[in-house]
C-alpha cells in the first residue's frame, strides 16, 4: 500500500508540475531573468518583516512517500539539511502518512517558530494554501507546484526539465553508435513529456551541428505522442520497453517513469550493448547497481531550490510567487558521466558549456 | 424463533457464580495494559539504541574500559541473569531458603527480586562508567515519550494557564492536542467496529481498507455534486452514501462466500485492489477537479460535518456519531435477534443451521454491515476532516483496524478503547517527531509490539506470571475452510 501510494504521489507530483508549469512557467527560454521577473514582483512583497541575515529553522513537511523515498522528499530534505549547515540553522521534518496529516503537520510547524516551511508535492497544495492564507507572516515554499494567482508568502517552485533533457539528448546522440536513441514515459502528461521533448530537441540539435542523422525512438513532438508504460510502478514494463527499444536498435535509453526505469536498467545490463540515462536524481548514486551503464542523468534539483529559498529567507530577499528552476539557476541540469566519461567525445564535452549558455540566453529552443 | 429453539436444545446452564464487576474489568484490561507497558519498554530500548548520541557515548565508554571494567561488566551480566532466574522461580529459591511461601508471598518476592535486579544492574553500570550513557539514554527516552504525551494529551501547565487566563483561543490551543487525538481515533472506531462485526460472524474482513476508499468516494461525490441542500439533509445523505458504498463493497465477498463458498479473505483482498485502482482512475478522470491535479473537488459546505471550535481545532461531529454507532452495534450484536443469529453463525454454523437460521443471509448481512461501517470511516474522514479526496487519503486504517478489533476483543466498547489508544499514539507521534526528532515509525513499532503481545498472550502471561483464566477465549475467527 505504502509503495503504491508512493508511486501515486510521484505520479501526482509529476501531474502537478504540469499544471504548475502551464500558466506562467516554463516559457520558451526567454532569458531566465525574465522568467522569474514577472512572477516575483507581481507577487506583492511579502508583508512579513524581513528577518535580517539570520535563519533559525527550516521545516519540511513530506508527502506520503516519506523522508527516505529516494525521490522528491529525500532530495528536498538533503537541501534542507544543507541549508541548516550553511546558515547555522536547524532542520526539522514531519512525515505525512496520509491526507489528514498535511494540515496537522503544518499546524505543528506553525506553532514551532519555523522561519521557512517547505512542503513537497502538489498533494500538499490545498493544505499549504490554506495555511499560507491564514498565516500571512509565515514564509512557505512548495516544491513542484505553483499557484495561479500566486500567494505572496508562498514560493512556488516548478522545473524546466526540458533544458536538462536537451543536454542529455545532445550527449546521447554523440555516444550512440547505432544512430538510434530511445526514450519512453510513464503517461502522456507534460511533466513527463517535457523530458522527452527536450531530449528529442537535443538530438536534433546534435544532428544539425554535426551533420549526423541520429534518430529518436519513442517520442515524436510533431505527433505529440510516443511510447508510454501507462504507469509509474511496473519495472517489468520498463524491462519490456527497454528490450523493444534495443531490438529496434537504440543504444542509449532515457526512461521517464520513475522506478520503471530500473527495469530498463536490468534489461540493458543483461544485453550489455546500450546505456541508460537517469531522471530526477543522479542514478549513478541513487541506483548504484547500474553504475556501469548510467551515461548521465537529467537532474531536477529540489535540494537547490530549498537551499535557495532558505538563503533568501536568511538575507531577507524572500518573495512569493512562481519560480522556475532552469539551467541558469542550476535548478535543472545533467549529472557527471562518472565511469562512462571516456565514452563521451571531448568535442561534445567542450560543446556543452556553450550550449548551456545559448539555452540560458534563449538562442537555443529546448521546446519546439 | 431461533432463540427459543436453541433454548430448547441446549440444557439450561445453572447460574455461574460471576466475579464482581471490577474484577472482570481488571481481567479484561490487564493483558492489554501489560502488553502496552511492555511494548513501551521495548520501544524505549529501541529509541535509546537508535539515538546517535547514546551510541556515540556507548562506543566511547566501551573503548575506554580497562580489564577491571570488563570483569565488572561480566559480573553485571551475571547479576542480570541471576536476578531474572530468581524472579522466574521464586518458589524454588524460597524453599531453598527454608521459607515456606504461599503464592501471595512469592508474588511479592518476585516483584522485589525484579526491582533489586534492576537497581543492582544500574548501580554496577554506573560504577563501571556507563553513567553518562544511561543518562543520555534516559533523557532520549523520556524526551520522546514526554513529547508523545504532550502531543497527544496536551501540556498540563499550558492547560492550567489557559484556563486561568480565560482566553477562549488560548484554551482552544491548549486542548488542540487532545482534540487531534480524538480526530485521529474516529476513523479507527468505525473501521475497528467493521472488522469486529465480521469477527463475530466468523468472517475475516481484510477488505475494510477498500470499503473505506469506496465509502470515501461515494460520500465525496454526494458531497460535491449535490448542491443547494440544507445541511440537515445533505450530511445524512453523504454519510449514507458512504455507508452504502462500503456495504456494496462488503456485499460482493459476502455474497460469494454465502453462495459459492469463495473464501472472504481472498475476495476482500481482491476487492481492495479494485477499490484502490478505481479511486485512482476516478481521481484522475471523472472526479478530478478542473486543472491537472488528481484531487476531487471540495465538498459543499452543507455536507461538512460541523466542527465545534474555531479553526486549528478539527474536532467534529463524527466522533459522537462514531460513539453512537458503537452503542448501536453493541445493541445490535448482543441485544437483537439479528445479532444473536450472526454470533451463533460465527460460533457454530452447524448449530445455527440446525436451529433454523439462514446462514447465507447472515453472512451477507454481516459483510454488508461490516462494509458499511468501514465506508462510514472513509465518509467521516472526507466529510469531517479533509473536505476533498486525494490518492494519499488513507495510510491503512482498514488494515490497522484488524489489529484494533483484536485488541478490543471484538467487543464494540473494547474497539472504542483500542481506537482511542491508536488515535492517541498516532496523534502524539507528530510532536515526538518534531520535538524529539524520533521517526514516526517508532509509533508503528510500538503499535505492532502491542498487537504482537495481545495476539500471543502467552508471552505476557509468561513474563508477568499471570494465571490463565478458566473462561474460554473470545471467538476470533476460524481458519481456512468451514
Amino acid at each position: 500500500m505504502r509503495k503504491s501510494l508512493t508511486t501515486i504521489s510521484v505520479l501526482a507530483a509529476l501531474v502537478l508540475a504540469a499544471c504548475g508549469t502551464a500558466p506562467p512557467a516554463a516559457p520558451p527560454p526567454a532569458a531566465p531573468a525574465a522568467t522569474e521577473a514577472p512572477a516575483a514582483p507581481a507577487a506583492t512583497e511579502a508583508p512579513a518583516a524581513p528577518t535580517a541575515g539570520k535563519l533559525g529553522k527550516v521545516c519540511q513537511v513530506t508527502d506520503v512517500g516519506g523522508i527516505d523515498d529516494k525521490s522528491f522528499n529525500q532530495t528536498a530534505w538533503a537541501g534542507a539539511q544543507q541549508a541548516a549547515k550553511e546558515l547555522g540553522a536547524e532542520a526539522r521534518y514531519l512525515e505525512s502518512q496520509q491526507q489528514t496529516d498535511y494540515e496537522k503537520n503544518l499546524n505543528e510547524f506553525l506553532a514551532s517558530n519555523c522561519d521557512l516551511i517547505v512542503t513537497v508535492g502538489f498533494l500538499l497544495g490545498d493544505a499549504t494554501k490554506a495555511a499560507a492564507e491564514a498565516n500571512p507572516n509565515q514564509k512557505f515554499q512548495i516544491l513542484d507546484f505553483a499557484y495561479d494567482p500566486p500567494i505572496p508568502n508562498v514560493w512556488g517552485q516548478v522545473y524546466a526539465t526540458d533544458q536538462g533533457a536537451f543536454l542529455a539528448g545532445y550527449v546521447a546522440a554523440a555516444v550512440s553508435k547505432t544512430g538510434k536513441v530511445g526514450t519512453f514515459g510513464g503517461i502522456n502528461i507534460p511533466p513527463v513529456t517535457d523530458f522527452m521533448i527536450g531530449f528529442e530537441q537535443g538530438v536534433k540539435y546534435y544532428n544539425e551541428k554535426n551533420n549526423a542523422n541520429v534518430q529518436v525512438l519513442g517520442w515524436d513532438s510533431a505527433k505529440g505522442d510516443g511510447l508510454f508504460t501507462g504507469n509509474f510502478e511496473s519495472t517489468d514494463d520498463g524491462r519490456r520497453l527497454g528490450e523493444t527499444l534495443m531490438d529496434e536498435g537504440a543504444d542509449v535509453i532515457m526512461p521517464v517513469a520513475g522506478p520503471v526505469g530500473l527495469g530498463t536498467g536490468a534489461a540493458i545490463k543483461e544485453r550489455g550493448n546500450a546505456y541508460l540515462i537517469g531522471v530526477d536524481s543522479d542514478w549513478y548514486e541513487s541506483a548504484p547497481e547500474y553504475k556501469s551503464i548510467v551515461l548521465t542523468s537529467v537532474l531536477k534539483r529540489l535540494d537547490v531550490s530549498v537551499l535557495e529559498a532558505a538563503r533568501a529567507v536568511a538575507d531577507g530577499s524572500f518573495s512569493g510567487g512562481t519560480k522556475v528552476a532552469t539551467l541558469a539557476n542550476n535548478g535543472v541540469g545533467i549529472a557527471p558521466f562518472h565511469e562512462l566519461d571516456s565514452l563521451v567525445p571531448q568535442k561534445v564535452k567542450d560543446d556543452l558549456p556553450g550550449i548551456i549558455q545559448d539555452i540560458i540566453a534563449g538562442k537555443i529552443k529546448t521546446k519546439p | 424463533m431461533a432463540e427459543s429453539v436453541l433454548k430448547e436444545i441446549i440444557p439450561p446452564v445453572t447460574e455461574v457464580q460471576r466475579a464482581p464487576l471490577w474484577r472482570r474489568i481488571w481481567e479484561a484490561v490487564q493483558l492489554p495494559a501489560l502488553a502496552l507497558f511492555t511494548a513501551f519498554v521495548v520501544g524505549g530500548f529501541i529509541i535509546a539504541l537508535s539515538d546517535f548520541k547514546v551510541l556515540e557515548a556507548l562506543a566511547d565508554t566501551i573503548s575506554r574500559l580497562n580489564p577491571l571494567g570488563y570483569a565488572l561488566l561480566i559480573l553485571t551480566v551475571m547479576v542480570l541473569i541471576g536476578g531474572v532466574l530468581i524472579s522466574r522461580r521464586p518458589e524454588v529459591i524460597l524453599r531453598r531458603l527454608r521459607f515456606a511461601g504461599t503464592g501471595r508471598q512469592s508474588r511479592w518476592f518476585n516483584i522485589i527480586a525484579v526491582l533489586l535486579t534492576i537497581a543492582a544492574v544500574i548501580i554496577l553500570l554506573v560504577v563501571i562508567g556507563f553513567g553518562p550513557v544511561l543518562a543520555l539514554a534516559w533523557s532520549a527516552v523520556t524526551g520522546a515519550y514526554g513529547a508523545l504525551i504532550e502531543g497527544s494529551l496536551g501540556n498540563s501547565a499550558q492547560i492550567v494557564t489557559a484556563l486561568q487566563s480565560g482566553d477562549s483561543r488560548a484554551i482552544a490551543l491548549a486542548f488542540y492536542p487532545i482534540s487531534e487525538s480524538l480526530v485521529a481515533s474516529t476513523p479507527y472506531i468505525f473501521a475497528g467496529l467493521a472488522v469486529a462485526l465480521g469477527f463475530r460472524c466468523g468472517l475475516f474482513n481484510i477488505g475494510a481498507e477498500g470499503q473505506l476508499f469506496i465509502g470515501a468516494l461515494t460520500s465525496v461525490f454526494v458531497g460535491y455534486s449535490i448542491t443547494g441542500l440544507p445541511a440537515i439533509l445533505h450530511i445524512p445523505l453523504a454519510l449514507g452514501a458512504g455507508a452504502l458504498g462500503g456495504a456494496l463493497w462488503g456485499f460482493v465477498p459476502g455474497f460469494l462466500k454465502a453462495r459459492v463458498g469463495a473464501h472472504e479473505v481472498i475476495n476482500t483482498i481482491m476487492m481492495n485492489y479494485i477499490a484502490f485502482r478505481l479511486s485512482e482512475w476516478l481521481l484522475n478522470g471523472p472526479m478530478k477537479r478542473p486543472g491537472a491535479v488528481p484531487v476531487s473537488p471540495f465538498i459543499e459546505a452543507s455536507a461538512q460535518l460541523p466542527r465545534f471550535f474555531p479553526d486549528p481545532i478539527r474536532f467534529h461531529l463524527g466522533f459522537f456519531i462514531a460513539l453512537g454507532v458503537a452503542v448501536f452495534i453493541w445493541w445490535f450484536l448482543f441485544k437483537s435477534k439479528w445479532g444473536f443469529e450472526i454470533r451463533t453463525v460465527g460460533a457454530n454454523p452447524s448449530a445455527a443451521r440446525y436451529a433454523g437460521m439462514n446462514i447465507a443471509l447472515n453472512i451477507i448481512l454481516a459483510m454488508c454491515m461490516s462494509g458499511a461501517l468501514a465506508g462510514l470511516a472513509g465518509a467521516n474522514e472526507v466529510l469531517g476532516v479533509n473536505y476533498n479526496l486525494a490518492n494519499a487519503f488513507s495510510s491503512g486504517y482498514g488494515f490497522d483496524s484488524i489489529a484494533l478489533a483484536l485488541l478490543g476483543r471484538s467487543h464494540p466498547f473494547g474497539v472504542v478503547l483500542a481506537a482511542l489508544l491508536f488515535g492517541t499514539l498516532r496523534s502524539g507521534g507528530t510532536r515526538m517527531q518534531n520535538v524529539a526528532q524520533i521517526p514516526i515509525d517508532i509509533i508503528i513499532v510500538v503499535q505492532a509490539l502491542v498487537i504482537a503481545f495481545i495476539a500471543a498472550p502467552g508471552i505476557i502471561r509468561a513474563i508477568y506470571r499471570i494465571v490463565k483464566p478458566g473462561e474460554g477465549e473470545v471467538v476470533f475467527t476460524r481458519g481456512w475452510g468451514r
